[in-house]
């Protein structure tokens, strides 16, 4: 290359050979690389994040399922928008879908049918949307359920928490306004539900229910306003929320399960590149293709079956989207109370189960992690996740909650399983108005105490090792199961959990007899506190795991890692032989 | 008139009065009431023997043996033939056991023989006759007519049959059973006659081209192809549970999948 230069008659430009990098990378890559991150200084930022370790677990993905749907429903929703027209203008339709032709009906219902018939892949892109709808927010559901009983709600992810709760809400309304788009029969029928539960909201009922409809129920704004809802508000704060919830996510860096090595102050796990960019980047086309399978094998809201929304008319099955649910059945269980005073009417029947219910359930989901750190005055950062079983109050609360939000829900379909299970529509209903209510007690109950039974088995399989299933006769006739100790990081993962005890009183002076103001705990916070804290087993200490240790050690000579502790209770010795005899 | 003046106390006018007073109420009557219907011809008479040896062997232990009906069953007097035809023909009479509802089963009867029963019923008192193919029959509609029978049948019938025909349920354990592969003549009996717990239609409220249409409608849309698997066409329940079975059980298998492969330096 480093000729003396010579007369050329060709091109200098052509002649020109750039030096070798010494990398060896190809030189489109790295000039792009380069031209941008002189411009935006994309190398810095790239090497602090590309490296970012994230811990491997299943669960960890149920979230990223919520994103997926989340863009998949961003994508289906710009397709639909091109064909969707947001209009209660009365039309008579005249499209290809015959059953309905010459009928009266708005806008917004014959662009959904000619978005079904007419238009090239519309009904698949229809259905996909809707069906990522539906696992969006399940999504969602099941990744707050990891979440809360996992704890991973702690401190310092309590703000990370509340964007959840805010995000879980408002998609319900963003499903809900979906769901009233197409304004056919189905969804008519919906919209005059929540209009109902509008209007029974006290003293204010009437006057929101004319703001939101412009006038009388079904008006002719409310499409295009729940159209501006669903496609612009909504998603916004979604977009805004999701953002800033991912950012918390790589703020306070990942949770993680116990584990061998895994402590609060760090995090065990593989980097982002190129780990989870191949498993996160391959399970976003898992969860598109999976929605694309729904949308092209199984049928979702057939609006072209339900007919134009006419209030007149109503059909049997008339059921929200499976998230609004529970809202319905609790509606549909609760007995008819209603107050009048003078000319009003105050319908205690629909605002308490439905406006109280919903209400209720975010409130509830929102304070939990303040409630929690109240009764156990935990002050700590927490980024090792607790075992479900090693806060069994906690999870029983969450199995509650479950079991409640299931019981309402299932009386949300109570018609469909009186026909489908040849039950009576009354009997279903009288049981669930009682099921409600115990359902969650027993359930409490019944989780509390596996729990606690789990924790005494962990408690047992750290001192006594596990079972090997071998059953040995010793010669003089006793039987015992030698038990194999367990490896050192399986004690480690068992017992790692701090041991949490409940609040004691403090004095209400301190030692000079000032009143303390502020830091005390009160009677009734170390009352619940205690409730909290009770049944816990108490983990095994160190002592006690240094002496099974000895106590295996001693009976393992024979070649078995023989457990002590069931053999001598088990085996019989001689004079309790003779003892039995003389009986 | 003397002589009616002199004879007014006789002891035979107040009799002859009563005679008088009731000869014209009959008078009256037989001029102003509606003239009996002839239904029975000499040429069904056979049949009618041939019924009512039926009904007495199966029907008379709950309806009475002369169809009068008993604690049982209800008096048969006046529904029509259309009613015995629907309800023995679609295997809810007789019926297997009691309970809430009839269900519809099997018929174990041959045409003859629900044709035998029916003429019997239809002798006890006029009611609605078998209609004929041209008063249900949805065949020929054109596609408005198709789609003013889907407006009726949402109007009246969706309520209690679902969207689709489905059915739906009713107060205690009772339901409104599935129309797919119900016949138009049965759907037009059904709405005549109004069995079990369904209300009449009759001919003043829903005339026969609107039983044809509702009929035209329901067999189009049965025949309709669907846009995948419907899960039994009865709402967003179905669509609900399967979202969850399918949809995050699936993804949830696919997630254990994802992470416990790959990258494990073991």
């Amino acid at each position: 290359m480093a000729k003396p230069a010579d007369v050329s008659t060709a091109s200098p430009a052509l002649a020109t050979e750039r030096p070798p990098k010494p990398g060896g990378m190809p030189s489109g890559v790295t000039g792009v690389a380069t031209w941008a991150d002189e411009r935006i200084g994309l190398a810095s930022l790239l090497k602090k994040n590309l490296r970012k370790v994230f811990p491997d677990h299943w669960s960890f993905l149920l979230g990223e399922i919520a994103l997926y749907s989340f863009i998949i429903l961003l994508l289906t929703g710009v397709f639909l928008t091109i064909w969707f027209k947001p209009s209660m203008a009365e039309i008579e339709y005249q499209g290809t879908y015959q059953l309905m032709r010459g009928l009266p009906m708005s806008e917004a219902f014959a662009s959904t049918l000619a978005l079904s018939f007419d238009i090239r892949g519309g009904l698949l892109v229809r259905q996909i949307h809707h069906w990522a709808a539906m696992l969006f927010v399940a999504a969602m559901t099941v990744h707050m359920l990891r979440i809360f009983f996992t704890g991973a709600f702690r401190k310092p992810r309590e703000i990370n928490w509340l964007i959840g709760v805010g995000l879980f809400s408002i998609s319900l309304i963003e499903g809900f306004a979906g769901y009233s788009l197409p304004d056919d029969l189905l969804s008519g029928t919906g919209l005059r539900f929540v209009d109902g539960m509008i209007r029974s909201i006290p003293l204010i009922g009437t006057w929101a229910e004319f703001f939101i409809f412009n006038g009388e129920f079904p008006g002719d704004l409310v499409i295009p306003r729940l159209y501006m809802v669903h496609i612009l508000l909504v998603p916004g704060l979604l977009l805004g929320l999701i953002a800033a919830h991912l950012a918390l996510v790589v703020y306070h860096k990942h949770t993680q399960y116990p584990g061998p090595g895994r402590k609060d102050g760090n995090v065990v796990g593989y980097p982002l590149f190129p780990v989870y960019m191949a498993k996160a980047g391959g399970f976003f086309f898992v969860v598109f293709g999976v929605a694309i399978l729904m949308g092209a094998t199984m049928q979702i809201n057939p609006v072209w079956n339900f007919g134009p929304y006419n209030p007149a008319q109503v059909t049997a099955g008339s059921q929200p989207d499976w998230y609004m649910g529970f809202v319905e059945g609790a509606i549909r269980i609760m007995p008819p109370w209603e107050w009048h005073l003078g000319g009003t009417t105050w319908s205690w029947n629909v605002f308490l189960p439905g406006v109280g219910l919903l209400t209720g359930l975010f409130i509830v989901l929102g304070a939990y992690p303040f409630i929690e750190r109240w009764l156990t005055g935990d002050t700590a950062e927490h980024h090792v996740l607790d075992r479900p079983r090693n806060n069994p109050t906690r999870t029983a609360l969450g199995v509650a909650g479950m079991t409640a939000y299931a019981l309402f829900w299932i009386a949300g379909g109570n018609d469909i399983l009186a026909t489908q299970f040849r039950l009576s529509l009354n009997a279903v209903t009288e049981f669930m108005r009682v099921a409600v209510f115990v359902g969650p007690v027993i359930a409490f109950l019944i989780t509390k105490r596996i729990c606690i039974s789990l924790q005494r088995a962990d408690s047992e399989r750290v001192l006594h090792g596990s079972e090997t299933g071998i059953i040995e006769r010793s010669p003089d006739g006793g039987y015992s199961e030698p038990h194999a100790p367990i490896h050192i990081e399986e004690k480690y993962t068992l017992t790692q959990h701090v041991q949490n005890t409940a609040l004691q009183i403090t004095p209400e002076t301190d030692g000079h007899g000032v009143l303390e103001k502020g830091a005390g705990v009160s009677r009734l916070r170390a009352l619940m506190s205690r409730w909290f804290h009770g049944g816990a087993i108490e983990k095994p200490t160190a002592a006690q795991i240094e002496a099974a240790d000895h106590h295996a050690d001693g009976h393992g000579a024979d070649g078995h890692a023989v457990d002590g502790h069931d053999a001598d209770g088990h085996e019989l010795t001689d004079s309790e032989e003779s003892s039995q005899a003389s009986r | 008139m003397r002589f009616l003046t002199a004879k007014r106390r006789h002891r035979a006018a107040r009799p002859a009065l009563l005679v008088l007073a009731l000869l014209l109420m009959g008078a009256l009557y037989a001029a102003v009431a509606p003239a009996a219907r002839v239904s029975a011809d000499t040429g069904t008479s056979q049949q009618v023997a041939e019924g009512k040896a039926l009904f007495q062997v199966t029907c008379s232990s709950c309806h009475g043996m002369n169809g009068e009906g008993t604690s049982q069953g209800p008096s048969l007097v006046g529904v029509g033939a259309a009613s015995a035809n629907f309800q023995v023909s679609t295997g809810r009479m007789p019926m297997a056991n009691p309970g809430a509802q009839a269900p519809r089963k099997k018929s174990t009867y041959t045409e003859e023989e629900v044709a035998a029963l029916s003429a019997f019923v239809a002798s006890l008192g006029p009611g609605p006759a078998i209609p004929t193919a041209e008063q249900y029959s949805g065949e020929g509609l054109s596609a408005e007519e198709l789609a003013k029978g889907g407006e009726l049948f949402r109007t009246n019938c969706s309520a209690c049959h679902n969207f689709e025909g489905a059915g739906g349920a009713l107060p205690t354990g009772k339901y409104a059973p599935s129309l797919r592969g119900v016949s138009g003549q049965h759907i037009w009996e059904a709405m005549r006659t109004g069995p079990q717990q369904m209300p009449v239609f009759s001919s003043g409220v829903l005339p026969d081209e609107d039983v044809q249409a509702i009929v035209g409608y329901l067999e189009t849309l049965h025949a309709q192809p669907s846009s995948g698997l419907t899960f039994g066409a009865i709402g967003p329940v179905a669509e609900g549970l399967f979202a969850w079975i399918i949809g995050i059980g699936g993804l949830c298998l696919i997630a254990i999948w994802i992470a416990a492969r790959g990258a494990r330096a073991k």
